[in-house]
């Protein structure tokens, strides 16, 4: 299991990354945590010529809050993201779904900018990042753009990234008052990852029995990410009960393809996203009224 | 390509290739065999070791991504080990507070999972005084013991946690409450 050879590269600072990865194109795979990529190398399922080591950057590593939005750099840990006070008190879903990533040494590697460019369909945080109507910041040699987090994955191990391109930083909206928001997972036993993982955020309305906004992010279910638009309708304007809940969760799997392998067959996946629909929308919605 | 790091406190400078995995720089040029390869897969945990105090999984790490770090091994948990030579087999003194809770409460059988497991107990025990079982059973969950059932693992930890956690009133004088 030892990776087959290639070019190392560590460059100092982004631009000089980034002109790296213009250069050497196809050739070429950006390190962060490895927690991904090292695996597929080890594997000779991914055998780059050129490794372009972004990890020691740790001007990319950082949590603050800027022009009233939060701002994550893509280096930061899964670690780091667990254990952010600001993270905490302005956005708890991050910190809570970090935590259920792996294993405390996957985390201590772990980059929340790798996570997302690597799409995993089984990866936690997709959930949480359109779950939050996040926005992925990314960057090459001419200027950055910003991608919302909607269009972000596209399938598979894809997402809206160009060749030469690096995702920089992430951001969110601060939680607002009477909002609340969980995440609800079916883990692998052995590595961790996702079968199916829910992400709700919801807004309720004056005296907290009503729904106003609802936001569902799912993963694991599907070859990619998504939000689960028919249970957002589902819940958005109705009065909240156990049934409304029960109901709108089974539209969780709605419109997708379930993905089906040895961990899970499809019919147990979708059969999944209603339970942990239902428990993800419940569990919100405690977090909202214990705000109000 | 030439590394620098600091392994059990001593400065290390290597020249490996890109693709030595950490693990088998340990293993296999500092002789440093206390750190065990299982799984290969990122997922037994038996390769855990510090990188700046950080528990890490060190097949799943290039050497050269350690370079500019400081990586504790087993062979540098007891006390006087740092000082001791290259391989730290010349550290006889005491052990480390989880070292001797394994010995302690029988944290171990065959012993293949150990070094790591120690390393991730030590790792949890920096960012937490006094955990509680499911906290410890948490922050081991990326460490697989095939011997033991776990139960005598957390009696380790918890023994360790006892024991570090009585030291510090002993340095603040007249405090004898315990630290929360
Ligand atoms: C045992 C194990 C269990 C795991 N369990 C879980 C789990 O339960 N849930 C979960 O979500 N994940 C899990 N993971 C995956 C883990 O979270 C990875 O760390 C993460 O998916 C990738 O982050 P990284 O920083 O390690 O990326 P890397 O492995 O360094 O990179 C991954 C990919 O993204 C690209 N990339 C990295 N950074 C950037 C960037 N800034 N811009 C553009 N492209 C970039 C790389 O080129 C590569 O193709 C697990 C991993 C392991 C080994
Ligand atoms: S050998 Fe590294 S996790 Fe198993
Ligand atoms: S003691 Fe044998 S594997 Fe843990």
């Amino acid at each position: 299991m030892i990776p087959a050879s290639f070019e190392y590269q560590a460059p100092k600072t982004l631009d000089e990354a980034l002109r790296l990865v213009e250069r050497h194109g196809d050739e070429a795979k950006l390190l962060a945590g490895g927690h991904s990529l090292l695996p597929l190398m080890k594997l000779r399922l991914a055998t780059p010529r050129y490794v372009i080591d972004i990890g020691h950057l740790r001007g990319m590593s950082y949590i603050r809050e800027e022009n009233g939005q939060i701002a994550i750099g893509a280096l930061t840990t899964h670690t780091e993201i667990e254990q952010s006070a600001l993270l905490a008190s302005k956005c708890p879903l991050l910190p809570e779904t970090a935590a259920q990533i792996g294993d405390v040494q996957v985390r201590n590697r772990g980059t929340i900018g790798g996570s997302l460019a690597h799409a995993d369909p089984g990866a936690d945080y997709p959930a949480a990042i359109l779950a939050l109507d996040a926005e992925i910041i990314a960057a090459n040699t001419s200027g950055t753009r910003t991608i919302p987090a909607r269009d972000f994955f596209v399938d598979m191990l894809t997402t809206q990234l160009h060749p030469g391109e690096i995702l920089t930083q992430i951001r969110i909206a601060p939680r607002r008052a009477q909002s609340g928001a969980a995440y609800e997972k079916l883990h692998q036993p052995a590595s961790g990852f996702a079968i199916v993982g829910v992400a709700a955020n919801v807004l309720l309305g004056e005296g907290g029995k009503t729904i106003e906004q609802a936001a569902i992010g799912i993963t694991g279910l599907s070859a990619r990410a998504f939000r689960a638009e028919a249970v957002e309708r589902a819940l958005s304007g109705k009065h909240i009960s156990e049934k409304v809940i029960e109901d709108a969760s089974r539209n969780g799997a709605e419109g997708v393809e379930p993905l089906s392998d040895l961990h899970a067959s499809g019919e147990y996946r979708r059969e999944m996203a209603r339970v942990f629909t239902r428990r993800a929308v419940a569990r919100a919605i405690v977090a909202a009224r214990g705000d109000a | 390509m030439e590394i620098q790091l600091r392994v059990n406190g001593k400065p290390q400078q290597s020249s490996v290739e890109p693709r030595l995995l950490l693990v088998h720089y340990l293993r296999d040029v500092l002789g440093l065999t206390g750190t065990h390869i299982g799984c290969e897969t990122s997922i037994c945990g038996a390769c855990t070791v510090l990188l700046d105090g950080q528990a890490v999984k060190s097949c799943t790490l290039l050497a050269v991504q350690a370079t500019g770090g400081e990586i504790t091994t087993i062979e540098g948990l007891a006390s006087n080990a740092q000082k001791g030579s290259g391989n730290g087999a010349a550290g006889n003194g005491a052990l480390h507070a989880v070292q001797e809770g394994f010995w302690e409460k029988h944290g171990l059988q065959c012993g293949y999972c150990t070094p790591g497991m120690i390393l991730a107990a030590v790792d949890l025990l920096q960012r937490k005084k006094n955990p509680n079982e499911r906290e410890i059973r948490t922050a081991l969950s990326g460490n697989l013991c095939r011997c033991t059932g776990y139960q005598h693992i957390v009696e380790a930890v918890q023994y360790a946690a006892k024991k570090m956690s009585a030291r510090k009133p002993l340095k603040m004088a007249a405090s004898s409450g315990r630290t929360p």
